[in-house]
C-alpha cells in the first residue's frame, strides 16, 4: 500500500548511529550488522535488508490485546492505542487471521483515525490448504480495509510449501511488498532455518527477548548472512516477563541508555541486536504504547551493555 | 498443528479476561429482561423435576433444550465466536445437545424423572439450585461487577452445571410389559455437558480466574453421585 513514511532522521542521527554499531561489528558470532540504526531524537529506524526501506524499531502486535470482538468501548480504546502509536512514530502493525477479531479491530481503528496513517501493514496467512490462501488473504485485506498488505507471512510455517509461491507471485505482481515466515516460542527452528536458506524471503518472525535467546545461536546470524529482516515477537512473554521484572528495581546503569522502565529495557535489548529489524509488543494501553515507542529513542546498548543486560535479567 | 505437544493451555487463550467478562456484560445488557424468563424456565424445571413421571422428564428435557439452543446461538455463535474461532465448534456442540434433549422430550418415553432420595437427588437438585441462585453471584464475590453475572439459560457454565444436575435425576426405565421397548439411551446426554465443563474450567484456569475450580468440582460431584446411584455415566 502507499506508505507515508514518517522519518525525521537527520544526517547527524545516522552518523551518531554508525558509531553505535562499531562494537556490534566486532561480535564474533554475529558478524556484519544488517544496517545502520538511526536513533537519537527521532524514532530509531532500521533498514529492511532486502530493500533498505527504513522501519521504526518498535512496532505493534495485536495478539490478544486487539481481539475485543464487537465491544465498541474496547474498539475505541484500541483506536486510541493506534493513534498514540502513529503519533509516536510507529509504523508496523502485525496481525493474523488466527487472532480472532484483531484484524477487524485494526481496520476499525484505521477508519476511525480518518487520515492517512503511516502504516506498514503486516499480516499472515494461516490455513492448511494452499488453495485456501488467496481467499483468506483477501478476507484479511478486507477486514483491515487496506488496498494491499506491505508484508504477508506464513503463520507458524503452516502449509508454507504451498503458500510461499502464492506470496512470491503476489509480490511479483505488485500486490504485496514483502514476504515472510513466522514461528514463536522456539518451535520448528530447523525448518525455519531451512526456509531461510532456500527461499528468497524478506522477513522472518521469531520469539526473542532477554530470556528467550535461542535464536541468537543460528537464526539471527543466518538472517544477517541471508539479508533477511527479523521481527521479534513475544518481547515481554505476553506480559509475564514484565510482571516478573517489575518486582525488582531497574538497575541504575539502565539510565545510560535512557530506559525509564523494564519495558524499554527489554525492547532496547531486543532491537539493538544487529539482526533484529523491529520488535512488536502488543498492548491495549495508550500509556504502554508510548512507553514502548520510547524505547525507539535515545541510545541503544552496545554489545558489552547487551551482555550485561542479559546477565542481569537472567540473574533475577 | 505441528509440535502440538509444545503448546500450553495458555497458548490457546486468544482473548483477555477483560474481553471475556465484557462479553457477558454487553450480552446481559442486550438480552435484559431475558434473565427473568431464563430464571423462570430454570425454576419450572426444578419444580417439574419433583414429579416422578414420564411427562415431567419430557417437559424438563424440552425446557433444557430451549436453553441449550439459546446459548448456542445467542452467546456462543453470535458473541463468543468473534473472539474465539473455536466457539463455532462449541456452538455446534451445544446445538447438538439441544437436539438430543429435544429428541428425548419428543420420543424417549422410557425416561423418568426419578427423584427418590439418595446422592443423585441431593446432588441433582443441589447443583440445579446452585446454578440458578448462587453461580450468578460468584463473580461479585471475586470482585467482578454484577453486570457481568453469568445466568442460567443465558450463559454456558451455569447451564451446563444445571444440566448435569438434571441428568442425575433422569432414569431410563425398561417397560417390562412391553417386550419391544428398550431403555432410552440417556447416556448420550452426558458427554457434551461434561466436555463443556472441562472447556469452561480450562478457559477460566488459563485466565487465572479464582472460580476456575468450580466446574471440575461439579463434575467430580456429579460423577460420584452417578456412580453411587448407578446412573450414567
Amino acid at each position: 500500500m502507499p506508505v507515508q513514511v514518517r522519518d525525521t532522521t537527520t544526517r547527524r542521527d545516522v552518523l551518531r548511529t554508525a558509531s553505535l554499531l562499531v562494537p556490534s561489528a566486532l561480535w564474533p558470532r554475529i558478524g556484519v550488522a544488517q544496517g545502520a540504526v538511526s536513533a537519537g531524537t527521532a524514532v530509531a529506524t532500521k533498514p529492511i535488508p532486502s530493500t533498505g526501506e527504513l522501519l521504526p524499531v518498535v512496532g505493534l502486535g495485536s495478539w490478544i490485546t486487539f481481539n475485543v470482538g464487537n465491544d465498541r468501548v474496547a474498539r475505541e480504546a484500541c483506536a486510541d492505542v493506534m493513534r498514540a502509536f502513529f503519533d509516536a512514530g510507529g509504523r508496523m502493525i502485525d496481525s493474523s487471521p488466527m487472532y480472532g477479531s484483531s484484524q477487524a479491530v485494526i481496520g476499525d481503528g484505521l477508519a476511525r483515525l480518518g487520515r492517512a496513517a503511516p502504516l506498514f501493514a503486516a499480516d499472515k496467512v494461516w490455513i492448511w490448504s494452499g488453495a485456501g490462501g488467496p481467499g483468506q488473504i483477501e478476507e484479511s485485506r478486507r477486514r483491515w480495509g487496506v488496498p494491499r498488505f506491505d508484508l504477508l507471512q506464513v503463520h507458524n510455517l503452516l502449509g508454507w510449501e504451498e503458500h510461499l509461491p502464492t506470496l512470491f507471485a503476489m509480490k511479483a505482481a505488485g500486490q504485496l511488498r514483502y514476504v515472510g515466515i513466522t514461528t514463536s516460542e522456539g518451535r520448528r527452528h530447523r525448518e525455519i532455518e531451512a526456509v531461510m536458506r532456500s527461499q528468497p524471503i524478506d522477513f522472518v518472525q521469531v520469539t526473542y527477548n532477554p530470556l528467550d535467546r535461542e535464536v541468537e545461536d543460528r537464526i539471527l546470524p543466518l538472517a544477517l548472512e541471508r539479508r533477511i529482516g527479523v521481527i521479534a515477537n513475544r518481547p515481554f512473554r505476553e506480559g509475564a516477563l514484565l510482571r516478573e521484572l517489575q518486582r525488582h528495581p531497574l538497575p541504575p546503569w539502565a539510565a545510560e541508555i535512557g530506559c525509564d522502565g523494564w519495558a524499554q529495557f527489554a525492547l532496547k535489548f531486543i532491537v539493538s541486536h544487529p539482526a533484529v529489524t523491529c520488535a512488536i509488543p502488543a498492548t491495549s494501553s495508550v500509556a504502554h504504547v508510548r512507553q514502548n515507542l520510547g524505547a525507539a529513542h535515545g541510545r541503544l546498548p552496545d554489545a558489552a551493555l547487551r551482555r550485561r543486560m542479559a546477565a542481569h535479567v537472567a540473574a533475577l | 498443528m505441528t509440535e502440538w505437544w509444545t503448546y500450553r493451555l495458555s497458548d490457546l487463550l486468544m482473548f483477555s479476561a477483560r474481553t471475556y467478562y465484557r462479553m457477558f456484560e454487553i450480552y446481559n445488557a442486550e438480552v435484559w429482561p431475558g434473565h427473568l424468563a431464563a430464571l423462570g424456565v430454570g425454576a419450572a424445571i426444578v419444580v417439574v423435576s419433583t414429579r416422578r413421571s414420564a411427562w415431567a422428564a419430557r417437559v424438563a428435557c424440552a425446557l433444557l433444550a430451549l436453553c441449550w439452543f439459546w446459548v448456542a446461538w445467542a452467546l456462543l455463535w453470535q458473541r463468543y465466536a468473534p473472539v474465539n474461532w473455536a466457539a463455532e465448534w462449541f456452538a455446534a456442540a451445544w446445538a447438538i445437545e439441544g437436539a438430543l434433549l429435544l429428541l428425548c422430550a419428543s420420543f424417549w418415553k422410557q425416561v423418568r424423572v426419578d427423584a427418590r432420595s439418595g446422592p443423585a437427588r441431593s446432588v441433582g437438585f443441589g447443583l440445579a439450585l446452585f446454578a440458578l441462585a448462587v453461580q450468578p453471584l460468584l463473580g461479585m464475590l471475586f470482585g467482578r461487577p454484577w453486570q457481568q453475572a453469568e445466568v442460567f439459560g443465558l450463559a454456558p457454565d451455569p447451564t451446563a452445571i444445571f444440566t448435569l444436575g438434571q441428568l442425575l435425576l433422569l432414569r431410563p426405565i425398561h417397560d417390562r410389559s412391553d417386550a419391544a421397548s428398550m431403555p432410552a439411551p440417556a447416556w448420550v446426554l452426558w458427554p457434551i455437558p461434561l466436555a463443556w465443563s472441562l472447556v469452561g474450567a480450562a478457559t477460566l484456569w488459563t485466565m487465572k480466574a479464582p472460580d476456575a475450580w468450580l466446574m471440575p468440582c461439579a463434575v467430580v460431584l456429579v460423577l460420584f453421585a452417578a456412580r453411587r446411584s448407578s446412573r450414567y455415566p
